[in-house]
C-alpha cells in the first residue's frame, strides 16, 4: 500500500473544485481507488478528465462522423490521421487549436501551437512537409487586435521558419465576435512510408520507457484545465500557464526521432502535449493494455525541487515519451546523444495495469489506468439547435448606386484584403517542394511529394458567419468549401481534419451550434466520401459570457496524381474567355456584400446542394486533367466579382465581366451561391466546355473576357487593375503600421 | 566531382542544397555532420546551407562557426577550396572571418520571405560566369537576419575589387549598399542571403539558380 495514503488526506472539497472536478466525478475517483487520492493522483484525474483531454462534451457527437474510407490508414484516436496516397506513401495530418494560450501570450501561444501539431505528426513517423494556419482575430479597431496579430504571426513564423517546414497557406478573419477570444488553429501535414507508421500503444511488459527532448520545467502546469474554462477579466493572470517554445530543440527532435524510426528500436511513441507526462504515459499504457512505472527522479528537470505533481502536470514543450525494444537501449541513447538531446530511461511497462510513480524512493501515485480512460465523463449535454436565420429576399436588399466604390470597399475590407503582410513572414519554400502557396492567392496550397511527380493539395476553410446563421448549412459549407478548393487545383480530395472552436458547451444554444455543425459537416463528408481522420475540439471560447461565432475550421487534403495536370488561379491569358460553372441565384443572405456595404449581418446562408457540388467539382477536375483550363478559382466570399479580381491579381491581367443574366446586378456580382467555379479557357475550349457541361446537367455560361489592365463589370464597375491591387494590398500594412 | 553539404544542428536547407548539387553534378553530395573534424577526402566544393543552426541563439551563425568541422573548412578555403554559404551559411561564413562584414536583423525587424530580383554586379566571378549577358536573376529570400553590414572602408574595398557579386533591386532588409552576395579576395568563397537552391526547377517559379551552381562547378 502506498505510504502516503496512510496519512490523513489533505484533499478538501475546495481542492477538488479547484481541479475542475465535480462532486460526482470525485465520487467515482473515491470508488475506483477505494480510498482518497493524494494530491498527485487528484491532479492526474483532473487533467485526464478535463474537457481538453477527455472530450467529455463532444465525444458522443464526434462518434457520428464518417471516419473510414478506402484511403484511410488511421482515423481519429491516434496523434494524427493517416491516409494512403499510393506508391507506399502515406500522408499524416492534423489541425489543432491553441486559442487560449495565444490570447494570453500571442507569440509563445502561437509558436507552441505550431510545435505541438508538428509533434503530433512526426510522432507517427512522418517528416512534416507543410504547415497551414487558420486565424481569427477581433475587429481591427479593438485595442488588443493589432498586438495579437503581430505576436501570433511572429510566433507562427518564428517556430515554423526555424524548424524548416514551409508554411504554405491559411486564412485570416477579423470579427468583433473574437474580441475576447482569438482563434489560432495550426495544421501540419507530414509524409511517411505507409509501412512505417508509428503508434502509441505500449505493448509488452518490462520494456524500457524513454524520455527524450527538453527538460521538464514548471511551465504550462494546468494548461489543459485552462483550455477547459471560460475567460474572465483576470485571464491575463494565467500567463504563467502558457508554455514557452524552443523550435531549435523541436528540429533536433524531428531529426533524432526520424533517425531512430529508421531502425526497429521503437515499440511505441507519444509526444507530451496537453497534460504532459500524465496523458502521454496513460494513453500509451491504456492503448497497450499495460501498466507503467516511472521513477520521477530520472526525469530531466529544468528547475530545482520540482514536486511529482509539477512534473506530471507540466506542459513543457518539445518532449517525447517512447517505449524502446529491450536490447535497443544503447542505440536509442546514441541517436539522441548525437543530436544533443536530453534522454533518460525513466521507467518500464508492467503487467499491473496501474500507473505507479516513484519519487525520492517513495511511491507517490498508484492508480489503476483503466478508469482514467474508461470512466472519463461522457456527457450528454442538453442542446437546442438554433433555427436558421430567415431567408432574405434579394429585392429587399439595397442595391448600391456606386459599384466602383463597392468593389473597392469589398476588395480592401479586412477579411478580403491581401494578407501578404502575414505570409511574407513565413518561409513558404524551404524543402523546395512548394509548388503553390499563399503567394498566388490560390484556393489550395500544392506541395510536391519529394522526389516524385505527385503532390498533395492542402486547404483550410470555414465561413463562421454562415455557421452562426445556420449551424447545419454552415457545417455543410465548410466541408464543401475545402472539397471545392482542392478540386480547383486539380486534386482528388481524400480526407479532412477539423478543429471545432465553440463557446461554452454548458449552454444549450452553444451545444446546439456544435451538434448542428457536426451534423452538417458529416452530411457533406458522406456525400463526398471524404472522411474525418483527425481533429480537435476547443470549447469555452467565451469571455464574460460572450461566445465566439461558431468556427468549425476544416483542413482538407487531396492528391494531385501527376503534376503535369494541375491548375491555379494564376494562368489566365489575354483573350481567354471566362466561364462560370454552377447556378447563380444571387444569394446575398449572410454575404460579404451585406456586411461590408450595408453593415447588415443577417439572413440565412447560401445552402449547399451536395449533389450539384459533387457534379460540378468532378467536372472541373476532369477539365483540369484534360488541360482545358488556364486558370480556375472557386467563388466564395464576395462572389463572382471578387473571384474575378483575385484571378486578375494573380495573373496580373485585366478582366471584364458581362452583365447580369436573370439576377439583379448586386446578386450577380456579389451573391455567394455555392458550388461555383470561375474558369479561364482559350477560345477553342469555350464550346466544348459549355456543351459537355450541359450534357452533364451543369449550368455553364460565358461571363466575360480576360485582357487589358482594367477590371470591369458591365453596368457596374470599371476600375484599373493597378489601382484596385493597391487597395487590396494596402489595408493590412496600413493597419499594422 | 565531389561536393559536400555541412549539416549543423538545425540546418534546414541541407537537403535542398544536396538536391541542387546532385542535379548539377549528377552525383550525390556528401552530408558532413558538424562534429567531424575534417572534410572527406577529395571534396571539390562545399556548401554551407541555410537554416537556423543552433536556433540562431546568441547570434545567427555564431555558434556554428565554432563547430569542429569549421576549422578544416577555413583552412582548406584559404588554400583555394570553393566554399559557398547561402542564408544561414552566409551568416556562418562571416562569423568564421572567411567573408567580411556581418548580417544584422532585418531593418523592419521582421522575417521576410519573397522572390527577390537581384542585379548581377559582377558576372566574371567563379559563381556567375555562366550568366553571360543576363543582368538580373530572381531568387527567393527567407531570413530574419539578412541586413548586411560592414564599415565604409570594407564596403569601398569590396566594391572596388569587384567582390560585390549580387545587389538587391528592391532591398528587403536594409543591407548596406543593397548588397546581397559577396566573395572573398581569391574568389573561391562566396556568400549570399538569397537562396539560389530554391530556383532550380520550373515548379519553383524559376530556374535562375542553376547557372550559379553550374558556374562554380565548371570552374573546378
Amino acid at each position: 500500500m502506498a505510504r502516503n495514503s496512510k496519512k490523513k488526506s489533505d484533499i478538501t472539497p475546495e481542492i477538488v473544485a479547484e481541479h475542475g472536478l465535480t462532486k460526482g466525478e470525485y465520487e467515482i475517483i473515491l470508488d475506483r481507488l477505494g480510498r482518497e487520492p493524494n494530491i498527485n493522483e487528484l491532479g492526474i484525474f483532473s487533467v485526464m478528465w478535463s474537457e481538453h483531454c477527455s472530450y467529455k462534451s463532444s465525444r458522443r457527437h464526434l462518434a457520428k462522423f464518417l471516419t473510414k474510407g478506402d484511403k484511410v490508414i488511421q482515423g481519429p484516436g491516434e496523434n494524427a490521421g493517416v491516409i494512403d496516397i499510393g506508391d507506399g506513401d502515406a500522408i499524416i495530418f492534423k489541425m489543432e487549436s491553441h486559442n487560449h494560450p495565444s490570447y494570453i501570450e500571442p507569440y509563445q501561444g502561437a509558436a507552441t501551437g505550431v510545435g505541438g501539431i508538428m509533434r503530433d505528426v512526426f510522432t507517427m513517423g512522418a517528416r512534416p512537409i507543410a504547415l497551414m494556419n487558420a486565424l481569427r482575430f477581433g475587429e481591427p479597431d479593438h485595442p488588443k487586435t493589432k498586438s495579437l496579430v503581430d505576436g501570433v504571426v511572429a510566433g507562427i513564423g518564428g517556430y515554423g521558419n526555424c524548424v524548416g517546414v514551409p508554411t504554405v497557406g491559411g486564412e485570416t478573419n477579423f470579427h468583433k465576435g473574437y474580441n475576447g477570444n482569438i482563434l489560432v488553429n495550426a495544421m501540419c501535414v507530414g509524409l511517411a512510408r505507409a509501412d512505417n507508421v508509428f503508434y502509441s500503444a505500449a505493448k509488452g511488459v518490462g520494456n524500457p520507457i524513454f524520455y527524450v527532448g527538453s527538460k521538464t520545467g514548471r511551465d504550462g502546469i494546468h494548461g489543459a484545465t485552462m483550455a477547459s474554462a471560460e475567460f474572465d477579466d483576470d485571464s491575463e493572470e494565467k500567463r504563467p500557464t502558457v508554455q514557452v517554445g524552443d523550435p531549435f530543440t523541436e528540429k533536433l527532435l524531428i531529426e533524432a526521432c526520424l533517425e531512430l524510426m529508421a531502425t526497429d528500436a521503437i515499440i511505441a511513441i507519444q509526444d507530451m502535449g496537453a497534460a504532459g507526462l500524465t496523458s502521454s504515459s496513460i494513453e500509451m499504457a491504456d492503448k497497450g493494455g499495460v501498466g507503467i512505472e516511472l521513477n520521477l527522479d530520472k526525469v530531466p528537470q529544468r528547475e530545482e525541487n520540482m514536486t511529482p505533481y509539477e512534473m506530471m502536470l507540466s506542459e513543457s514543450q518539445e518532449r517525447m515519451l517512447m517505449v524502446i525494444k529491450p536490447g535497443k537501449e544503447q542505440l536509442a541513447f546514441d541517436v539522441f546523444e548525437k543530436w544533443e538531446l536530453d534522454v533518460a530511461q525513466i521507467g518500464k511497462t508492467t503487467d499491473t495495469g496501474r500507473l505507479v510513480l516513484k519519487h525520492q524512493r517513495k511511491k507517490v501515485c498508484d492508480i489503476p489506468i483503466a478508469p482514467l480512460a474508461d470512466d472519463a465523463p461522457n456527457l450528454d449535454r442538453p442542446y437546442v439547435i438554433p433555427e436558421s436565420d430567415p431567408i432574405l429576399d434579394i429585392n429587399e436588399i439595397h442595391e448600391t448606386q456606386d459599384y466602383d466604390d463597392a468593389i473597392v470597399r469589398i476588395i480592401s475590407c479586412p477579411d478580403i484584403a491581401s494578407k501578404r503582410w502575414i505570409w511574407e513572414q513565413y518561409d513558404r519554400h524551404v524543402m523546395t517542394d512548394t509548388v503553390d502557396s499563399s503567394q498566388s492567392g490560390g484556393d489550395a496550397a500544392i506541395v510536391r511529394i519529394h522526389g516524385s511527380n505527385k503532390a498533395v493539395a492542402i486547404t483550410t476553410d470555414v465561413t463562421p458567419r454562415y455557421v452562426q446563421a445556420d449551424p447545419y448549412e454552415g457545417g455543410k459549407q465548410c466541408v464543401a468549401e475545402t472539397w471545392r478548393n482542392l478540386t480547383c487545383v486539380g486534386a482528388d480530395p481524400i480526407a479532412i481534419t477539423d478543429c471545432l472552436n465553440f463557446g461554452n458547451p454548458e449552454r444549450p444554444e452553444i451545444m446546439g451550434q456544435f451538434v448542428g455543425a457536426i451534423d452538417g459537416m458529416n452530411e457533406a463528408c458522406r456525400a463526398f466520401d471524404y472522411p474525418v481522420v483527425s481533429g480537435n475540439v476547443s470549447l469555452y471560447n467565451e469571455t464574460n459570457g460572450q461566445a465566439i461565432p461558431p468556427t468549425p475550421a476544416v483542413g482538407g487534403v487531396g492528391l494531385i496524381p501527376d503534376l503535369e495536370h494541375f491548375a491555379t488561379l494564376r494562368g489566365a491569358k489575354e483573350g481567354d474567355t471566362l466561364i462560370l460553372l454552377g447556378d447563380t441565384k444571387g444569394w446575398l443572405g449572410a454575404s460579404i456584400y451585406l456586411r461590408e456595404i450595408l453593415r447588415r449581418e443577417e439572413g440565412a446562408p447560401p445552402p449547399v446542394d451536395l449533389d450539384a457540388e459533387k457534379r460540378n467539382g468532378d467536372y472541373v477536375r476532369k477539365l483540369i486533367r484534360m488541360r482545358r483550363v488556364h486558370a480556375v478559382h472557386d467563388l466564395s466570399d464576395g462572389g463572382l466579382a471578387i473571384a474575378a479580381c483575385e484571378m486578375a491579381f494573380s495573373g496580373n491581367i485585366g478582366m471584364s465581366l458581362s452583365g447580369a443574366v436573370g439576377v439583379p446586378t448586386h446578386g450577380w456580382l456579389f451573391g455567394e451561391d455555392q458550388g461555383r467555379y470561375l474558369l479561364a479557357v482559350d477560345e477553342y475550349s469555350v464550346n466544348p466546355v459549355i456543351s459537355t457541361a450541359k450534357d452533364k446537367g451543369i449550368t455553364a455560361q460565358v461571363v466575360g473576357k480576360v485582357g487589358g489592365d482594367r477590371i470591369t463589370a458591365a453596368g457596374a464597375f470599371d476600375v484599373s487593375l493597378a489601382g484596385l491591387r493597391e487597395k487590396h494590398e494596402g489595408w493590412m500594412p496600413e493597419f499594422m503600421s | 566531382m565531389k561536393t559536400a553539404v555541412i549539416v549543423f544542428p538545425a540546418s534546414n536547407c541541407d537537403r535542398d542544397a544536396a538536391v541542387a548539387l546532385e542535379k548539377i553534378t549528377g552525383h550525390k553530395a556528401e552530408m558532413v555532420w558538424h562534429r567531424e573534424t575534417s572534410l572527406p577526402a577529395g571534396i571539390d566544393f562545399v556548401v554551407i546551407p541555410g537554416g537556423f543552426s543552433y536556433g540562431d541563439y546568441l547570434r545567427s551563425g555564431a555558434m556554428a562557426a565554432r563547430s569542429p568541422i569549421v576549422k578544416d573548412i577555413v583552412a582548406k578555403a584559404k588554400l583555394g577550396l570553393p566554399v559557398a554559404g547561402f542564408c544561414n551559411g552566409f551568416q556562418i561564413l562571416t562569423e568564421t572571418g572567411l567573408l567580411p562584414g556581418a548580417l544584422m536583423r532585418n531593418k523592419n525587424l521582421k522575417f521576410v520571405c519573397r522572390p527577390e530580383k537581384l542585379k548581377i554586379t559582377n558576372g566574371n566571378t567563379r559563381y556567375t560566369s555562366k550568366y553571360g549577358n543576363k543582368i538580373d536573376v530572381t531568387f527567393p529570400v527567407a531570413h530574419h537576419d539578412g541586413n548586411y553590414f560592414a564599415d565604409d572602408e570594407t564596403l569601398n574595398k569590396l566594391e572596388k575589387s569587384g567582390r560585390v557579386v549580387f545587389r538587391y533591386v528592391d532591398n528587403p532588409n536594409g543591407s548596406a549598399r543593397d548588397i546581397a552576395g559577396i566573395c572573398n579576395e581569391a574568389g573561391n568563397v562566396f556568400g549570399m542571403m538569397p537562396h539560389p537552391e530554391r530556383a532550380i526547377d520550373p515548379l519553383h517559379g524559376g530556374t535562375d539558380g542553376l547557372d550559379l551552381f553550374k558556374s562554380i562547378i565548371e570552374s573546378i
